[in-house]
């Protein structure tokens, strides 16, 4: 028994201490101009978190994650506009998020759409929420103090304060500490949920459906929860992306944006939750160099990669690297290792 | 009276429109399953094909109506050798991949063409009906519209290679046993949806300009119609097209394009919430 603890945990709780050695040591040790850029990783990190668990841990591909990213990102910004603190709105973003996405949820689920049909639904919401909010650049269209700004999006919004201190902004190296704190908060509470019964039959639905329902599990409720969570964080890293820039603009709910969440994922590997952390360290950092030398468009980057990972590496490069070390070592006559969740 | 039939002709010209944008997919989609994401691109290449062979001075008809789904089509084949062939019976994968080839399309053509918006001409006038003025070139697309459906549905009904297209749709092993190269089908077949994505594009152009992000303004009615219609190609994309282009176009008419748009949506989200495996998955269950 306490040997199987050890083993299910072993992999996340080494995560956890390098996660919580960076959070302690990075604001330290670098620069502001390095720190302002790994936070951006935090960020962009738990952006890829929602979809890692959702696809592989409940076996539901959105396209569309965007779309809770930006309405996360708007929420965050609206409210903190009009509000005049920060923490409230935060949850607000989170909350709505995970509201939108059980609505829509419960259009997909409860129509029992799979695959294809769900992967085009997810996919048009958001376009749809990115030419609606397009089409805001008018003065009639404000909540309250703020305006929504169609494609220029809304500038100078307020930065996110700690809970405990709401009259100070925080801090660049700040921010990266509460930021890295949520992220591994999340990392934490993600392997929690997947270990647990409920997680369980979330990866059994993912292996066989029907199997699943026969055996006298709600499979529509299953999917609609784990869709929930997957859109309330989100969401949460749309309110922290909105934070960290103090601007968003409709660009947070473009195609764009949904299809490199999707190639971390498929790059880190889908089934760990580690791996695209991984794959949005690796391809930001490769897009901002190939970025830089102003040859070659982003878009042909992103293209060319999905289309190589899908085509050669469809497991993703840190499985198929983790593969091809435990054949090396079984080679070299040891026994296969366990994968790091 | 006049205003009524103004109105007429905007919803069929809506309903039109989304039929020309969702064939191509349709076709695709209906006979191997594979949804192509990159069909706005392929679009967007029909345009492209249109601007620059008329800059170079090809009759306009020329150019729409043979150059944009020649050139397309051999892209598409093109396209199903190197790509999707690969990943029959991996209908997640193909979405990815095709993905991949739209977000690489989009970028390449910025990086050759810039990214400005080209346009030509539109062909004919306009003619008056009361005070409202109604371009032909509508009426046009119309007819062109009407034409795909009864191209495809005398194609896929009475020809033999639209028996044989249609018979490795049900069962390929069948087919392939007595003696038909079902590779050679997918591939035929997934060139003629690109061409018709290419000749819609190319209809297109003149009303619409093209910029090589053009296709995101299709992508989203062209995958909502062909899922609403479900598997059947002429009867699903017609049905789909009739009610959400005449919902959508009521909408525009009383509320604004974008608000259309939304309700499309909308409309279609209900439909496969009654509906999920399209409308033909119910209605129309026996049609092609």
């Amino acid at each position: 028994m306490l040997s199987k603890v050890s083993k299910d945990w072993a992999g996340a709780g080494f995560v956890t201490t390098i996660g919580l050695a960076i959070l302690i040591f990075v604001p330290i040790l670098f620069d502001l101009f390095e720190v302002l850029q790994m936070t951006q990783y935090v960020v962009l990190s738990l952006f890829a978190l929602s979809l890692a668990y959702i696809w592989g841990y409940g076996g539901i591909l959105s396209f569309g994650q965007a779309g809770f990213f930006g309405l996360g990102g708007y929420t965050y910004a609206v409210a903190a506009i009009n509000m005049g603190q920060t923490t409230v709105p935060f949850l607000m973003a989170i909350g709505l998020c995970a509201l939108f996405a059980a609505a829509l949820g419960y259009f997909m689920f409860y129509g029992r759409l799979n695959d294809v049909y769900l992967g085009v639904v997810t996919l048009v919401v958001t376009l749809i929420l990115w030419k609606l909010i397009n089409h805001t650049a008018g003065p009639e269209y404000s909540i309250g103090e703020a305006r929504l700004g169609g494609f220029n999006g809304i500038p100078s919004i307020p930065i996110m304060t700690l809970p405990w201190q709401p009259d100070m902004e925080m801090e660049p190296g700040q921010m990266f500490q509460y930021f890295m704190a949520i992220l591994i908060g999340v990392y934490v509470l993600l392997h929690v949920l997947i270990k647990s019964k409920f997680g369980r039959v979330a990866i059994s639905i993912r292996e066989n459906e029907v199997r699943t329902g026969l055996l006298g599990y709600d499979v529509r409720l299953y999917k609609l929860g784990i869709f929930t969570i997957g859109g309330a964080i989100g969401g949460a890293a749309g309110a922290m992306w909105a934070t960290y820039q103090t601007f968003i603009d409709p660009n947070s709910f473009s195609l764009e944006v949904s299809a490199k969440c999707l190639i971390w994922v498929m790059a880190g590997g889908v089934g760990t939750l580690f791996g695209p952390i991984v794959g949005v360290i690796g391809l930001q950092y490769l897009s901002l160099k190939l970025g830089e030398t102003d040859l070659i468009n982003n878009l042909i980057i992103l293209g060319t990669i999905l289309m190589f990972l899908v085509l050669l590496l469809p497991k993703g490069i840190f499985p198929s690297f983790q593969d091809l070390m435990q054949w090396l070592w079984r080679r070299v006559g040891g026994s296969g290792g366990e994968r790091t969740p | 009276m006049d205003y009524s039939l103004v109105v007429a002709i905007e919803l069929l010209r809506a309903v039109a429109g989304l039929v020309l944008i969702a064939t191509g997919l349709a076709i695709i989609f209906g006979m191997m399953r594979v949804i192509n994401i990159a069909h706005g691109e392929f679009m967007m290449l029909g345009g492209y094909t249109v601007v620059l062979t008329t800059k170079l001075g090809v009759n306009i008809w020329v150019a729409i109506l043979v150059l944009a789904p020649l050139a397309v089509g051999l892209f598409g084949i093109i396209v199903e050798r190197c790509i999707i062939q690969h990943l029959y019976g991996r209908i997640i994968d193909s979405l990815l991949a095709t993905w991949g080839l739209s977000l690489f399309l989009i970028g390449f053509v910025t990086v050759v063409f810039g990214n400005t918006l080209e346009g030509v001409s539109t062909p004919f006038g306009g003619f008056a009906i009361g005070q409202y003025k109604i371009a032909i070139y509508s009426l046009f697309l119309i007819l062109a519209a009407a034409a795909f459906i009864a191209s495809v549905f005398f194609a896929l009904k009475y020809t033999k290679s639209g028996l044989i297209a249609r018979a490795t749709m049900q069962n390929p092993d069948m087919v392939e046993s007595l003696g038909v190269n079902s590779k050679i089908v997918y591939m035929t077949t997934f060139g003629i949806g690109a061409a018709f994505s290419g000749l819609a594009g190319g209809l297109l152009a003149p009303i619409s300009g093209v910029v090589p992000g053009m296709g995101v303004n299709f992508i989203g009615q062209a995958f909502i119609t062909v899922v609403t219609g479900g598997a059947a190609v002429v009867a699903g994309t017609l049905s789909a097209s009739s009610v959400l282009g005449s919902i959508s176009q009521a909408v525009t008419f009383a509320a604004g394009p974008v608000y259309g748009d939304a309700t499309l949506l909308f409309v279609a989200l209900i439909l496969l919430r009654l509906l999920p495996r399209g409308i033909t998955g119910r209605i129309f269950t026996r049609s092609i």
